[in-house]
Order: structure tokens, then C-alpha cells, then sequence
């Protein structure tokens, strides 16, 4: 198949269609509502399922009960409509039915704005819900990067029975790129035996995540931090550029890591030993292989658009072999190639110890940097 | 001489053999039995996948031998919307207590209904939270002692009750919306008939039906479970008077 000129909500969305989903479950909010726009004509049109609910409470409760079905399904929101869902999202990892859930992050707290934001990542990496579980995290970095991924999204939730998160943020999804299209998966028809379908010629199948015996939890959450070890050991993806030889390490995922490779690019072509190192699993985390380059390089730089919470996944991995430094933009500011390309020119001139906290050393950058601006 | 043996009375196929968690003389056990013996009589049980809700009735699926999933609170509409709208031909159905469905859950049985959600609910409306030791419910009755309204429900302050089969009969989604009550054995037994008349609704594609069955709570109530009963045909008939408050055409004329 060709490539054509895709706007990322519209691709996601068809590529979801062509990985099977078999029911879409949402409720409008910018930036991700093309989403649930695009499934709105297109699911009904073959003979599938598409719902506006009426909150992304209900949303994600009604794909709780279509995922005990065994079906594929999903739901699209954006930063506080996933809020609302943690709810749902803590459900369906307590009952270990799978399911895939898009978001296109938008700045907060609060109401916030429909810009471009990073600062779910504590929300949606670390958990968000209540309890002991464990979602995936994919965060791509461009239109065709998320077409493929959300195929692979669908596998995952299906071979682990997990919650199963894409993150991308609203610049992915307004942005339109060329990008190719996989093509149209076939629907399987067999049941998954765990399924709830109607007790024919078999005992029932319950599906729950009340285990009202404490000890009868404890050998839930057992299962699944075996089952996340699992994906720790196997489902590991990252993306890397002129690491070989390079002294500096950028670190960045979706649109910011995006926007740091031009500026390692950049910063190479000045004759700067940079390379960039971009996780496409958020969860599981690329942690032996930054555990290895942080063993390799110099300084380590993190950019985030957010306050730093990549970075303290970063930090706790380095361990303080190498100083950690951190450039952030915040509440829907996407950061241009060359502030972060001033950023990796500052680092590879820093011979100083680095703060514990790199955010105390980048505060007064970027208020200096703001009034600059304004 | 030869003697023979008529069975007049047995466990429902669609009953499993457990005896149930529920207090001496509470409604909900014969609620659960009416379903049961419903689903028996329409040959549903391979067919139908059951939503429990949370409230004392959490552990519903332990009883009724079918495929049930177990929602969170309130939620239980819309996991059955997205059970049924990828299963229509299964028959789906919510059991949910009144803090569930009327306080907590209001929003999702509304749409439901308002969707028209070809599913069957039965709403037991007990004026209480059972399950978290005798809080007041949005069905509580003015004056009524809870724990947390100990001096008795003041209108002013909390609110009046709310009568949930009424609201729902306004939503031109909703098929089949009664009341009835389960403090005798007469009422019983049309209580039993309305929840046929659900199911039969539900089995005719004709949307939305609910069943909200007064019932009673005597561990909360602090009641015998005869002085519970009573309370239920005396106090809680007034507030919530029994009736159908929609009858969609097609299930008028039917013979159950
Ligand atoms: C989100 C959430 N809030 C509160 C609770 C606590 N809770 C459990 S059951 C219940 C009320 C149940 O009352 P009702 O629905 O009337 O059912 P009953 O127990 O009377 O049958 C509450 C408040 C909960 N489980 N989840
Ligand atoms: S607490 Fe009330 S509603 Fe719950 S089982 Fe006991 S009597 Fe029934």
C-alpha cells in the first residue's frame, strides 16, 4: 500500500479499524475528538460498534463490558477525560481483561489547554488508578510510528490481558504526515475461553475484581507483577540515533524526543558527539540499555514536555554514574530544535557536578528563557 | 397400592446450589429467585450474561448459574451497553441496588433509558445503603433514621427521595418501567409477572425496561424481618406508589 497524507487522529483511528477493533466507546474532547469522529461513520459503515457515551465514566465502563467479551475494543480521550477513566482503567486491570486506550495529552492541571502536553506521564505510566497493576505504555513519535503501533497495542492487551495505554500528544493528533496504512486484519471468530458470552454447554465464566479474601488478592497482584515481568523481560521497544560513539545522551519520547533528534542532528553536524535515546515502551521502560549508555556517556540530558517526571525514571536508572540535566517546557509549549539544540551545546560544555535535583538548575534557564520570549 | 410424587417447588436450573450471604428475612434473596425462575421459564440461562453491581448484592453471580461479570458502582448500564451492543442476540441484565442505580449510577441508567439500551434492569430500592452498614440513600424517607442522618432525613438539608421509575418512564427509550413491592406474597407474585414482562421486552427488541422492587432492609432498618415487610407495604408504598408508569403497546396485550 502507498503512502498518503494523514491527519494522526483520522490514521490512528483507521489503523485501529484494520487491528480489529470491534467496538469504540468515547465522548468528545479536544485534542483527540477526530478520533471518536472518524469512528462514528466508519465502525457503523461495517457492521461494528460505535457508542458516544454519555461521560468518559460511562465510556470506559462500557468498554470494560465489551472487553469481558473478548472482543477487541478501545476508547480515545484526552488528559482529563482520562481522569474520569481511571476508574474504569483499574477495573479492567483488576479483572485482567484486555483493552486499549488512547491518549492525546493536552497541558493541565485542571481544564488547562488543548496544547500539546507531556504531563500525564506520572498519570498513565505510574498507574493513575487505584491498586497494585501495571499498564503498557506506547508512546510514538509520529503518524505512521502510531499506525503501527496501535496493531501492536491490540496484541499486547490480547497475549497479557492488560490495560494496554498509546500516548501521543495534541500535535500528533492534528498533524498531518504521509504515513502508509497496514492492511485490513480479519476479525477471528473463536472466542477467547475466558469470555463471557452466555454459559452454553459450559460451566459460567465470572469475570470480577473483588478477591474479598486479602490472601486471595495478594495471589492476584502476584499474578500480575509475574505477568509485568514478563513484559519487563520481553516487550521492551526504544529508538536510537548516533549512540555509538556519543558522549552526550538526549533522552525524550513522543513529539519532544521527535523534536530532539533534528537538534542531536544538528548538534552532530557542529561536530558535538551527541546521540538520542527514545523510548517507544514508557512501560516497560528501556532501562538495561540506558543502564549500558549510562556507562558510555559523559552527561545525560532529559527533555520532556513536562516538569521532569521521565527524569525520575531516568535518575533512578543512572544510579549517578553520570550527571543527569533536564530541559522542559510546560502547560502546551512544545520546545523548538534550537532551544534544545542550545541545551545539548550548554551540556557538552558542563563539566560541573550537576544538581540532585536537575529541575533546580533549569528553573532559573527557563524563567530566563520565558521572559525572553515574552 | 403405587404412590406417586408431584414436585411443587425446587431450585431454579438457573440457581447454583450456595446458600446465599444475605441477612435473615432481606428481599433480595426472593428478588434473585423471581429472576431465576424467569430466566428457567423463557429458557434464557445459556443466553444471558448478568451485571452485578456493588451494594450488598455484589456476590449476585455466586447465585444465578450463568455468565456474569461484576461492574463498579453505578456503572453497571454502561458495562451492560457495551456487553449487549457486541452481543444483541445475548440477553443482559443488571441487578442494582438503590444507591447503585439512583445516586452514584444516576447518570449511567439514565442514558441507558434515554438510549434506549435494549437491556433489562431490576432495581432493588431498599430507602438505604445496606452494604456499607445503613448510610442514607438518595430513597430514603423523609424523617427516616440513617446512620448518617441520625436525627432523621431533613428535607431541607438532604434532599427529598427520588423516585426513579417515574424519571425513567419520561425517557421515550424506556419500553417497560414499573414499580412493585415485595412485602407480601401477592405482590410477589407480580412482581414476578413484571419481571417476565422486562425480559419479554427485552427478548422483543423493544428497549429499555426496568423493574424497581420495594424492598426491605431489616439488619438497617432495625426491624424485624415481619415488622420490615410491614414497613415497606405501610411507609415506603406512599412515597413510591406502585404502578406502570410505561407499557410499551406490544407487551400490553401479552399473556405471561
Ligand atoms: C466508588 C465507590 N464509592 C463508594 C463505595 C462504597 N459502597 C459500597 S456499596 C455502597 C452502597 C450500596 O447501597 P445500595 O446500592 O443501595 O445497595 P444495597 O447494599 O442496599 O443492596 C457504597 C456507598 C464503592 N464501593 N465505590
Ligand atoms: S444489609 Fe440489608 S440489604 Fe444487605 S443483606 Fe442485610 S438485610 Fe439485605
Amino acid at each position: 500500500m502507498a503512502k498518503e497524507l494523514l491527519k494522526g487522529n483520522h490514521a490512528f483511528a483507521e489503523a485501529a479499524v484494520r487491528a480489529g477493533v470491534e467496538a469504540f466507546y468515547g465522548y468528545p474532547i479536544t485534542p483527540s475528538t477526530e478520533f471518536l469522529e472518524y469512528m462514528s461513520a466508519r465502525l457503523p459503515a461495517l457492521g461494528r460498534v460505535f457508542v458516544q457515551a454519555e461521560s468518559e465514566v460511562a465510556a470506559i465502563n462500557m468498554v470494560y463490558g465489551a472487553a469481558c467479551t473478548g472482543k477487541r475494543v478501545m476508547t480515545a480521550s484526552s488528559s482529563p477525560g482520562l481522569s474520569l477513566m481511571m476508574e474504569g482503567i483499574s477495573y479492567i486491570a483488576g479483572t485482567e481483561v484486555p483493552a486499549v486506550v488512547v491518549n492525546v495529552m493536552r497541558g493541565g492541571p485542571g481544564l488547562g489547554n488543548i496544547a500539546p502536553s507531556q504531563g500525564d506521564y506520572y498519570q498513565m505510566i505510574k498507574g493513575g488508578g487505584h491498586g497494585d497493576y501495571f499498564p503498557i505504555v506506547l508512546a510514538p513519535a509520529s503518524v505512521q510510528e502510531a499506525i503501527d503501533y496501535i496493531g501492536l497495542a491490540f496484541d499486547l492487551a490480547d497475549k497479557y490481558r492488560a490495560i494496554v495505554h498509546i500516548v501521543v500528544d495534541g500535535n500528533m493528533g492534528q498533524m498531518m504526515e504521509p504515513a502508509e496504512l497496514p492492511p485490513m486484519r480479519e476479525i477471528p471468530e473463536k472466542v477467547p475461553d475466558w469470555a463471557v458470552s452466555g454459559a452454553k454447554g459450559r460451566e459460567p465464566n465470572i469475570l470480577t475484581s473483588i478477591y474479598i479474601d486479602p490472601v486471595d488478592e495478594e495471589v492476584t497482584n502476584l499474578r500480575l507483577l509475574k505477568r509485568w515481568k514478563e513484559i519487563e523481560k520481553n516487550e521492551v521497544i526504544f529508538k536510537e540515533y548516533a549512540v555509538e560513539d556519543a558522549e552526550y545522551l538526549v533522552i525524550g519520547f513522543g513529539t519532544a524526543g521527535r523534536v530532539a533528534s533534528s537538534a542531536v542532528r544538528e548538534a552532530r553536524e557542529a561536530g558535538i558527539k551527541a546521540g538520542l535515546l527514545r523510548p517507544i515502551t514508557l512501560a516497560p521502560f528501556p532501562s538495561q540499555r540506558l543502564e549500558e549508555l549510562a556507562d558510555q556517556v559523559k552527561r545525560i540530558l532529559v527533555v520532556e514536555m513536562n516538569s521532569g517526571m521521565m527524569l525520575d525514571d531516568v535518575i533512578r536508572i543512572v544510579k549517578g554514574k553520570v550527571p543527569v540535566e533536564f530541559y522542559g517546557r510546560m502547560g502546551g509549549v512544545t520546545p523548538l530544535p534550537d532551544e534544545i539544540y542550545a541545551e545539548i551545546r550548554r551540556v557538552s560544555e558542563n563539566t560541573g557536578p550537576g544538581a540532585e535535583d536537575p529541575r533546580d538548575e533549569w528553573i532559573p534557564r527557563l524563567e530566563k528563557f520565558i521572559s525572553g520570549e515574552k | 397400592m403405587v404412590a406417586t410424587a408431584e414436585v411443587i417447588y425446587q431450585r431454579p436450573e438457573s440457581f447454583t446450589e450456595v446458600h446465599t450471604h444475605y441477612c435473615p428475612g432481606c428481599t433480595h434473596g426472593v428478588a434473585h429467585r423471581l429472576v431465576a425462575e424467569v430466566i428457567d421459564e423463557m429458557g434464557l440461562r445459556e443466553k444471558t450474561i448478568g451485571v452485578a453491581p456493588v451494594g450488598c448484592s455484589v456476590f449476585a453471580y455466586r447465585y444465578f448459574k450463568m455468565d456474569f461479570v461484576e461492574a463498579a458502582h453505578g456503572r453497571a448500564p454502561a458495562m451492560a451497553t457495551g456487553i449487549k451492543r457486541v452481543l444483541p442476540d445475548r440477553t443482559v441484565f443488571t441487578y442494582q441496588g438503590d444507591g447503585d442505580l439512583a445516586s452514584i449510577g444516576i447518570a449511567e441508567i439514565m442514558h441507558a433509558a434515554g438510549r434506549g439500551e435494549n437491556i433489562t434492569v431490576i432495581f432493588i430500592n431498599n430507602a438505604i445503603y445496606g452494604m456499607t452498614g445503613g448510610q442514607m440513600a438518595p430513597t430514603t424517607l423523609e424523617g427516616m433514621k440513617t446512620t448518617s442522618s441520625p436525627l432523621g432525613r431533613d428535607v431541607k438539608l438532604a434532599g427529598y427521595p427520588i423516585r426513579m421509575a417515574e424519571l425513567l418512564s419520561n425517557m421515550d427509550g424506556s419500553a417497560y418501567i414499573v414499580r412493585r413491592s415485595m412485602h407480601n406474597a401477592a405482590n410477589v407474585r407480580k412482581s414476578k409477572k413484571a419481571i417476565r414482562l422486562a425480559f419479554e421486552a427485552q427478548e422483543r427488541g423493544l428497549g429499555f425496561s426496568l423493574v424497581e422492587l420495594l424492598s426491605s432492609c431489616p439488619t438497617n432498618w432495625k426491624l424485624t424481618p415481619q415488622e420490615a415487610l410491614d414497613f415497606v407495604g405501610e411507609k415506603m408504598v406512599p412515597v413510591f406508589p406502585l404502578g406502570d408508569y410505561k407499557v410499551h403497546p406490544t407487551l400490553e396485550n401479552l399473556k405471561v
